[in-house]
């Protein structure tokens, strides 16, 4: 594969529908595994993967081969080891798994069966938000020909490993994305996180050893094996290595997803790909990397998309998916409509995010009815501070606090203006988010 | 009234034969619930307190936990709704470019709130997070259905897959 390939959607077609087994296997399919099986130790798949530079696309973008290594091996680990495929995406603006998913299933589950083998699990899931039907059924059908190619149960083509994946899925609820609650989700109990310290990779699912990544880090997995590391590595243009799915939604002329190198600019995402704004708007903002991601301007349209050069700029690379705020739209109403979602998906459990977040909607909704106070934009500060990290038990509200932030910094003047009766205030901020 | 027999006048064969098939895919039985929730409401439309119960001892687990899982989740409902959920996105994309004009069309056509159900007790709209389908915003999910790109000059009846 040359080096301007773009190896996670080689399958994805216009003129088809989704690739099957067989189309599958004529792009080079399950090579990556039957290398791994047949010619790696589980250590020097870790080793590859780790030489590749390739960091989780769930959004935290912590190093995948370092991640595995802390599963503990040797006479005295645990026999029995869980891996699993976050495949729970629901944050907002974020599609780019479903994408994969539905297109290219196999893709996901050799990726899976390899991270299974570098870990040496006993068994996988793939945790599929509820919501994703087509994924579902194209995920069985997969596995069902996976099954009988070989590829997946027991002495995978040949060999000594054994592995068996089971599709579940969930019931809709955000919080289930965050790997601690997803474990409990899987468990049947309700889907709150766990405390960290013991992370998963110790004792996760029925508490044995589980490593827990998304779909699109997966997707990477069989490439990386049958490619080789430096080939890997080549196909990043700055710091960080490979490709990755970059996608815009709102107001430009192409929302879409395209698969770009890593360290892509901004700039050539927004206006090459998704061919600028709708024509009668101007760009005014952007979410880089879904909602939970703080806001960028214009004058950031050069930074480039690898996950130091977007927090230097004071944001995060998050999942790679950027929602375009357009001159039309009141940001002070979508950072509203945000918060209404993460008050929603709040599950509850700790204080600050229980109460701190619809609080926020709260006081978002009387400053757009025209009740605003100018103390309000100090009480909204303070509770970005309150749901600060490390104050809460997981990292949702802290997410949450990331486009508040920079909306309160960035566009502080709409705010003022609906307090000062500039802006006419809204009769009612609505109540379905 | 025995927990067994309860359960029997609850759950069909079928669900049970179902449930029980979920339950094996598990190292302990209580990792099938919200599958098991999700058999219960294909059948019955939603999830009754006697059909939790029921769920509850086939899985073994108490109903205080087994309600703690089931209120939890967006796609089970325990409470009556409509032959068909109709869930429409609400969340950024989909509200930027028009979620709420396609909520009071979906109103006015189906004569309910979200929440409630139809007068002909065939639908219930609901709000749901981001289906993943910004690119093609806005977007609502019809029963099992996605349907993306539904503009202003999109048809309610076409939405709905109806006869216009
Ligand atoms: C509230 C919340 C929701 C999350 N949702 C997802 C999700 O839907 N999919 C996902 O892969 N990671 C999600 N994550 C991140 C996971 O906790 C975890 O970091 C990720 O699955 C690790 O995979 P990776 O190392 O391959 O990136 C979420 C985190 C939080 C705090
Ligand atoms: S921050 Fe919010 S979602 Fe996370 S544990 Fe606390 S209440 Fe739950």
């Amino acid at each position: 594969m040359d080096a301007a390939a773009k190896p996670l959607t080689r399958n994805i077609l216009p003129d088809r529908d989704y690739a099957t087994l067989a189309d599958y296997e004529r792009s080079g399919g399950y090579q990556g595994l039957r290398r791994a099986v047949s010619e790696l130790s589980p250590q020097a798949v870790q080793q590859q993967v780790s030489d590749a530079g390739l960091r989780g696309r769930g959004g935290a973008g912590f190093a995948t081969g370092l991640k595995w290594s802390f599963v503990p091996t040797g006479e005295d680990a645990p026999k029995i080891r869980f891996m699993i495929a976050n495949a729970d995406e629901m944050e907002p603006g974020t599609f780019k798994d479903r994408l994969l998913m539905e297109k290219d299933p196999h893709q996901l589950l050799e990726g899976l069966i390899i991270a299974g083998y570098a870990i040496q699990a006993t068994q996988a899931y793939i945790f599929l938000r509820g919501e994703y039907h087509l994924a579902a059924r194209r995920l069985n059908q997969a596995l069902l020909e996976a099954r009988a190619g070989g590829y997946l149960g027991r002495h995978i083509l040949g060999s000594n490993f054994s592995l068996d994946i089971h599709l579940h899925a969930g019931a809709g609820r955000y919080i289930c994305g965050e790997e601690t609650a997803l474990i409990n989700a899987l468990e049947g109990k309700r889907a709150n996180p766990r405390a960290k310290p013991p992370f998963p990779q110790v004792s996760g699912l029925w508490g044995k050893p589980t490593v827990v990544n998304n779909v699109e880090t997966l997707c990477n997995i069989p490439h990386i094996l049958h490619y080789g590391s430096a080939w890997y590595q080549s196909l990043g243009r700055g710091a960080d290595k490979g490709t990755k799915l970059f996608g815009a939604s709102g107001r430009v002329r192409r929302p879409g997803v395209w698969e770009l190198p890593m360290g892509t600019p901004v700039r050539e995402i927004l206006e090459d790909h998704a061919g600028g704004m709708i024509p009668g708007y101007a760009l005014r903002g952007f979410l880089p990397g879904g909602a939970s991601t703080d806001f960028l301007l214009p004058e950031h349209l050069d930074v480039v998309m690898d996950y130091d050069a977007v927090s230097k700029a004071g944001s995060r690379l998050g999942t790679g998916t950027m929602i375009v705020l357009d001159d039309k739209t009141c940001p002070v109403r979508m950072v509203l409509n945000l918060q209404q979602f993460f008050a929603g998906e709040s599950c509850g459990w700790c204080t600050p995010c229980r109460d701190g977040l619809p609080w926020v909607v709260v006081l978002l909704q009387a400053i757009i009815g025209g009740q605003g106070r100018s103390e309000d934009l100090d009480t909204l500060t303070d509770l970005v501070r309150m749901m600060a990290p490390g104050n809460t038990f997981c990292a949702l509200a802290p997410g949450a606090m990331e486009p508040l932030q920079s909306a309160l910094k960035f566009f502080r003047a709409d705010f003022e203006a609906y307090i000062t009766g500039k802006t006419p205030p809204l009769e009612q901020a609505d109540e379905y988010y | 009234m025995s927990i067994d027999a309860q359960t029997a006048s609850m759950l069909n064969a079928d669900d049970i034969r179902d449930i029980k098939a979920e339950m094996a895919h598990y190292p302990d039985k209580a990792a099938a619930a919200v599958e098991a929730l999700k058999i219960v409401q294909r059948r019955q439309g939603w999830v009754s307190d006697a059909a939790l119960t029921a769920v509850a001892s086939l899985l073994d687990v108490s109903t205080a936990q087994l309600e703690a899982v089931a209120t939890f989740y967006n796609l089970i409902y325990r409470q009556p709704v409509g032959e068909t959920v109709i869930h429409y996105c609400s969340s950024v994309t989909c509200w930027m470019l028009g979620a709420d004009d396609l909520r009071e069309r979906l109103c006015r056509h189906l004569n309910a709130r979200p929440g409630q159900i139809s007068p002909d007790g065939r639908y219930t709209l609901l709000p749901i997070a981001c289906l993943g389908a910004c690119d093609q915003a806005p977007a609502l999910m019809v029963g099992e259905r996605l349907v993306t790109g539904v503009g202003a000059e999109t048809a309610v009846t076409e939405i709905l897959g109806e006869q216009s």
